[in-house]
């Protein structure tokens, strides 16, 4: 490990964007005004006691905040040794973490008196929690979903229309997740004027990473005062999923300034690192721009972006934020991965143990918070971000089974 | 010859310049109908009449082009085509050609997975003569700048409506070759031109920088390509030529259609 001790984690991104040589923004200039906007606006508004005030409200109220804090007694006893606590993002409104970032955006969208809002999404998390700030806002809603997606998670593309929302089902490239961001950012270039793109990861070009995860925090703030209220210290251990890496740049933020906190991103293995046939960048890719920034891909010997694979259509992505990129490099955060089965087998441990349906996203987190807690001493303590729960997979999960639901 | 004037694309506009004509430039995705076409669709582009030639490298998340030029994107990297392709390609091109200005334009990451030094190099070596990478805007171009800029290639910007004064001055000190003025917000192929704004934003960005103005997005056929040639040095022409490479039966077919449309927007930029 690096001489971490000398960095103030605070203090990043810098002021263009980076997080060491990661971040940044590299996207046509088209974007670069509107991006300039949005950062002036954000950087006025984030310590502005009014907006704070009208977030907190919003999180408290809407929201459903805080979240508790869990002792998985039986799921502890299984694992055998430190401690499991979950952090109980899936009984946020909407079932996830997603709708933290996505309340603090349509705050900003309404600030900057645009009338429309358009979001990307993979496994219609993100889609749902912005076509419901949409509703709340009367704001116009556009999502856009890989047509492969849309057929994979058809609930909540039903949801979304509920909301008033209109799903638009992408076809080009590889039909996922990185094809509806790329479709959202074209959808922005060309309706700037009266559009805010609410993107739902810690990606994108800055200042993105920075205020998603900013109002992803909320998450690590809350997890902090009560581990000291609950076990009187810190986490020994802080375990969460990694996709673009939103839920869990939430949790670590606020510890990344606690050397003594250990922390794991958990990936997905898909098939397992060596079949290829995964989404763990930061395991097994290489540093790359995409997106708007710079940071760990999936890509061929060309350096054009390859398909990935995850049981869990929200960490089926090539790229990560690239707060990730540089925690990884520096040491501060070990990345790590759960492959599909093992994912699966903690989506049935825990709903069995604890009777917690988990997301298929936040099972890989599980997954290894088993693992890790069988390495450590009784005492010790872990906290695990649940991040969504899972009934939008349930019918994935019985398709595994060969059931027809 | 002056030292500035080496490059392809300096000398191109010094002699339009001087012979009082306006640039067309057209673009084609490399590989696009099969790698061995793409060589012969570039002689063919000189022959009707370009004088520049932008050449697509395909990316798999091509992020500002619309639906045309990402299907010419999709169906190239069926094709194989690639950033280390489009080299060869060029080289290939130069056998025949030791005049017509070549650039790339394409997407950073396959750069950056090269290497832009390397790439720089390959590029110098290939002939080609410039370099638009439209994810690199100014902040993040000052590394590869530098490097094209030993090696005597343009670095070609885009400027937007929407860029402020501000940015138009700093973006010009680090452009050369041309500069690249995107005529509406969206993707390639999109919407319609606003003649005024075209000339308000023209002659705003002719402020900052002496570099040619050519103007390129939404510009069709020959109508068109005059109308922004009129407050401009050029015009640019990619997607209803991807189109028609898209839509022709074979190699042929491509070759005439891209010969007609081409010959339309010269003759009209002539007249």
């Amino acid at each position: 490990m690096s001489d971490q001790g000398a960095i103030d984690f605070s203090a990043f991104p810098d002021a263009s964007g980076h997080f060491g040589p990661y971040g940044g923004r590299f996207v046509s200039e088209t974007l670069i005004n509107a991006l300039d906007e949005l950062q002036a606006m954000y950087a006025r508004l984030k310590d502005d006691p009014e907006f704070i005030a009208a977030f907190d409200y919003d999180l408290a109220h809407y929201v459903g905040r805080p979240s508790p804090l869990y002792l998985a007694e039986r799921l502890t006893e299984a694992a055998g040794g430190a401690r499991i606590w979950l952090k109980r993002e899936d009984l946020n409104h909407t079932g996830a973490h997603k709708v933290n970032n996505t309340v603090g955006q349509a705050l900003l969208a309404k600030h900057s008196g645009k009338s429309r809002v358009i979001a990307e999404t993979g496994a219609g998390q993100h889609g749902v929690a912005t076509a419901t700030v949409a509703a709340r806002l009367g704001l116009k809603c556009a999502v856009y979903m890989g047509a492969e997606d849309v057929k994979r998670q058809s609930p909540n593309v039903y949801r979304m229309k509920l909301l008033g929302a209109e799903v638009i089902p992408v076809q080009s490239g590889s039909k996922t997740l990185k094809d509806a961001m790329n479709e959202a950012m074209r959808d922005w270039v060309t309706n700037v004027d009266d559009t805010f793109y609410i993107i739902g990861t810690v990606a994108g070009p800055h200042p993105y990473p920075q205020l998603v995860r900013d109002f992803n925090s909320v998450i690590g703030r809350e997890a902090r005062r009560q581990s000291l209220e609950e076990f009187g210290q810190l986490p020994d251990a802080l375990v969460a999923c990694v996709g673009g890496g939103s839920n869990a740049i939430g949790l670590f933020h606020p510890f990344l300034n606690d050397a003594g906190v250990k922390m794991y991103g958990v990936e997905a293995g898909g098939e397992g690192l060596a079949t290829g046939h995964h989404a763990a960048p930061l395991n097994d890719g290489v540093p790359g721009i995409l997106h708007g920034n710079r940071t760990y891909l999936m890509e061929d010997e060309d350096g054009q972006i390859i398909e990935t694979h995850s049981v869990s259509a929200g960490l089926d992505y090539p790229g990560v934020g690239p707060e990730h990129a540089w925690l990884k490099d520096i040491g501060r955060v070990e990345y790590v991965t759960a492959d599909d089965e093992e994912a699966l087998d903690a989506f049935r441990r825990l709903t069995r143990t604890e009777g917690i349906l988990p997301a298929l996203e936040s099972s890989h987190a599980v997954a290894y918070a088993l693992k890790l807690a069988a390495t450590m001493k009784r005492s010790q303590n872990i906290v695990v971000n649940l991040s969504g729960r899972g009934d939008k997979d349930i019918f994935t999960v019985a398709a595994i089974d060969g059931i027809e639901v | 010859m002056s030292e500035k004037q080496k490059n392809r694309i300096d000398r191109r506009f010094a002699r339009l310049r001087a012979d009082g004509r306006k640039a067309l430039v057209t673009y084609i995705v490399a590989g696009d109908g099969g790698l061995e076409s793409t060589v012969p669709l570039m002689h063919q582009l000189v022959a009707s009449g370009s004088d520049l030639i932008e050449l697509g490298v395909p990316f798999s998340d091509p992020m500002a082009e619309g639906p045309v030029i990402q299907k010419g994107h999709e169906r190239a990297l069926e094709h194989k085509a690639s950033l280390r392709k489009c080299l060869e390609l060029v080289k290939e091109f130069r056998q025949r050609d030791a005049d017509t200005p070549v650039i790339l334009m394409g997407y950073a990451n396959p750069i950056e997975k090269m290497g832009a030094e390397q790439f720089a190099d390959a590029a110098a070596d290939a002939g080609v003569d410039g370099a638009l990478t439209v994810d690199l805007p100014a902040e993040e171009a000052g590394p590869l700048n530098k490097l094209l800029g030993e090696r005597d290639l343009r670095n070609i910007f885009l400027l937007t409506p929407t860029t402020s004064d501000e940015r138009i001055e700093s973006i010009a000190r680090l452009a050369s070759g041309f500069v690249y003025y995107v005529s509406l917000k969206g993707v390639t192929g999109a919407g319609h031109l606003d003649p005024e704004s075209v000339r308000t934003n023209l002659a705003r960005i002719r402020r900052f920088t002496e570099l040619p103005l050519c103007v390129g997005f939404g510009i069709k056929d020959g109508a068109s390509a005059r109308l922004v040639s009129e407050h401009g040095d050029g015009a640019v022409v990619g997607s209803v030529l991807v189109s028609a490479i898209g839509e022709a039966a074979d190699a042929a077919a491509a070759k005439d259609s891209v010969a007609a449309l081409v010959g339309e927007i010269r003759t009209a930029l002539d007249r």
